[in-house]
């Protein structure tokens, strides 16, 4: 037997600075995500408090500027409205594409565009929406929650479609087939086949497209434009916590600046939550 | 042949066509917002002229406070250039340095790191795209700009032979914008990296160990040539990112429509513009078509990148079927392919 030459020092140290290089760069990609969490504690956890939680924004200019109730209901009102629209369209979308379009010109040409649209940046869904919705006063008025929930549910969409349609796609051919084979239309074979086989992977995707849409500032910015008080119509202009946390970061007053950092602090959990449920909701289903 | 009566197709038929109609929604609807778009910055560009918009460095709304309305050939002018620069600019920052760091993670995580650690770490990698943008721009303006400045100041001192880095420092500038955006693109070129890096066959790694490579040479020679093009893909996908960003970057650019004279000076993007002028644009009607037009460069401008981005990532993943990000993945295999 022979014995492979040994490898030169100099080749051996090439490896050993350039695998210490390949590591540092992986250390030096997660400071930031350390020092962001390190100052969203040390700077957030400050401001909480029960009022925090419990009243709105005031606008005074001395004293305690008020809390946040506003901006987590208005996130969580539009959000919803954005989920409630981009989710049942979105699954439409994956559904046409996986069960009755497959690799048809015209599907290819839609998973295309689906793929485009991922990159179109968020301000520019904001402008469309203040363009055909905002500056038209359709229903009535202006700026409105729903205006708002309209922009991200265009950005929540290709999200949607993109991680529904590679759940759809797990679905085995079989299972399928079988339920076509004993007579089945073809809806009940989406609606009772495909549909719960695939049920934790769609949640999975509606969960991280929820995430996305939850911190976005910009589209919300041109439609539902930020208001003080809390409101249950989403008629009505309203607040939302990217958008109290970016009207505050702007403040001379370190009391507004506090909660800018306290209502961060609250989106990142939020956010954070919903990823983590995400994930679990996706190992589940991989056990199962 | 066993048929269903027409009646109890019908369900079947209106799924169907139900479901196509809102696939080709899709399509209207993107066609849609390019129309509008277009309708609404025609103005801009017929009164401003679209050479003169791209390329005159004269952005000024200065008067607009005084209540002054922005006329043609009046107080205001609209020439894009420094937003133009500005965003190009950032951008180039966030590539050159976000890009590096985004394949040495791929690398690790795929080829060195232990197997127990990669899950966790990738996941880690990942969270940095769960953060929003208005809270790196919250940690911008406040931890960032402070801390940073010093530093940046001895750099351009010492650097200053450099083109575009001597000179005084200003808090807010291109290069904390585009130090912000590498942070903010690192996670998505770094997880379609990894994609790619993971289709490479083991077949050609394990050859380049059995001729006596070393692991790095292993790197070197079989992973990089295999997966260049789906990283050149996913580095363009971050650029499209970087380019659209706005609520992070108008926060520590400072605003200045004018072309700083070097990387730690104070300047503008095209989607920054967007956001902070918007307020005041909507009372005078140039300045809002103004706008319009920016975001219509920035449309364009991202389509573009995207589509060529995933020229290049469709390439370099070539169909082979992987997990993972549900963006870009193509899927060849055909799925239960039921009798019609």
């Amino acid at each position: 037997m022979t014995v492979l030459p040994e490898v030169s020092p100099r080749r051996r140290r090439t490896d050993k600075i350039m695998r210490g290089t390949l590591a540092a760069g992986t250390v030096l990609a997660l400071i930031p995500l350390v020092l962001v969490i390190y100052y969203l504690i040390k700077k957030g956890i400050g401001a909480w408090s029960g009022d925090f939680f419990t009243t709105d924004p005031n606008g005074n200019f001395l004293g305690y500027p008020g809390g946040i109730k506003s901006a987590i209901l208005g996130t969580i009102e539009i959000v919803a409205f954005a989920t409630l629209i981009s989710v049942p369209l979105g699954i439409g979308v994956a559904l046409y594409l996986t069960e009755y379009g497959k690799q048809s010109k015209f599907a290819n040409l839609v998973r295309y565009f689906v793929d485009v649209m991922t990159g179109v940046p968020s301000i520019v869904f904001g402008l469309f929406v203040y363009i055909v919705l905002v500056l038209g006063h359709v229903g009535g008025s202006g700026f409105a929650g729903w205006k708002g929930g309209i922009a991200l549910a265009l950005l929540m969409l290709p999200i949607v479609i993109r991680s529904s349609e590679v759940v759809l796609l797990l679905v085995p051919a079989s299972l399928r087939e079988a339920a076509l084979a004993l007579g089945a239309p073809r809806w009940r074979v989406i609606t009772r086949i495909v549909l719960p086989t695939s049920l934790t992977g769609l949640v999975t995707g509606v969960l991280l497209s929820i995430a996305r849409g939850a911190g976005e500032t910009a589209p919300l910015l041109f439609t539902a434009f930020g208001a003080q008080v809390a409101t249950a119509n989403l008629g009505n202009q309203m607040n939302a916590l990217p958008l109290q946390i970016f009207s505050d970061i702007t403040s001379p007053r370190n009391e507004v600046v506090t909660r800018a950092w306290g209502a961060a602090l609250t989106l990142v959990l939020m956010i954070l939550i919903l990823n983590l449920v995400a994930r679990a909701v996706a190992r589940r289903s991989r056990m199962a | 042949m066993l048929e269903r009566s027409p009646l109890r197709s019908l369900p079947d038929q209106v799924l169907k066509w139900g479901l196509s109609a809102l696939a080709a929604g899709v399509l209207i609807l993107i066609g849609y917002f390019f129309v509008r778009l277009i309708g609404q910055s025609s103005s801009a560009f017929s009164h401003i002229g679209v050479l003169d918009f791209f390329f005159r460095n004269n952005w000024d709304v200065s008067q607009l406070q005084q209540g002054a309305a922005c006329t043609n050939g009046g107080h205001c002018t609209f020439g894009a250039w420094a937003l133009l620069m500005g965003t190009i600019i950032t951008s180039a920052i966030a590539l050159v340095i976000g890009v590096p760091v985004a394949v040495a993670t791929a690398l690790y995580l795929t080829e060195l790191c232990p197997r127990r650690a990669r899950g966790p770490l990738s996941g880690l990698v990942d969270l940095l795209a769960a953060v929003p943008s208005v809270v790196y721009g919250l940690w911008g303006v406040f931890v960032l700009i402070p801390h940073l400045k010093g530093f940046q100041q001895s750099f351009a001192n010492t650097f200053s032979f450099i083109p575009f880095v001597g000179g005084t420092v200003a808090g807010p500038s291109y290069f904390i914008a585009g130090l912000i955006l590498a942070i903010m693109i690192l996670p998505i070129v770094s997880a379609i990296a990894r994609e790619v890096i993971s289709t490479v066959p083991s077949e050609h790694k394990e050859a380049a160990l059995a001729l006596g490579a070393t692991r790095w040479e292993m790197i070197r020679i079989a992973v990089l040539p295999y997966s260049r093009p789906g990283i050149t893909g996913g580095a363009m996908l971050g650029l499209g990112r970087a380019i659209g960003e706005t609520i992070a970057v108008v926060l520590v650019i400072g605003n200045s429509p004018t072309l700083g004279h070097s990387i730690f000076q104070q300047g503008y993007t095209l989607a920054a513009v967007i956001a902070n002028e918007f307020g005041e644009a909507a009372s005078t009607p140039l300045h809002s078509s103004a706008l319009f037009a920016a975001g219509l460069v920035l449309f364009v401008l991202t389509l573009l990148v995207n589509i060529i981005a995933r020229r290049f990532v469709i390439r370099g993943v070539r169909g082979k079927a992987t997990s993972g990000e549900g963006l870009l993945v193509e899927i060849e295999t055909e799925p239960g392919a039921a009798p019609a």
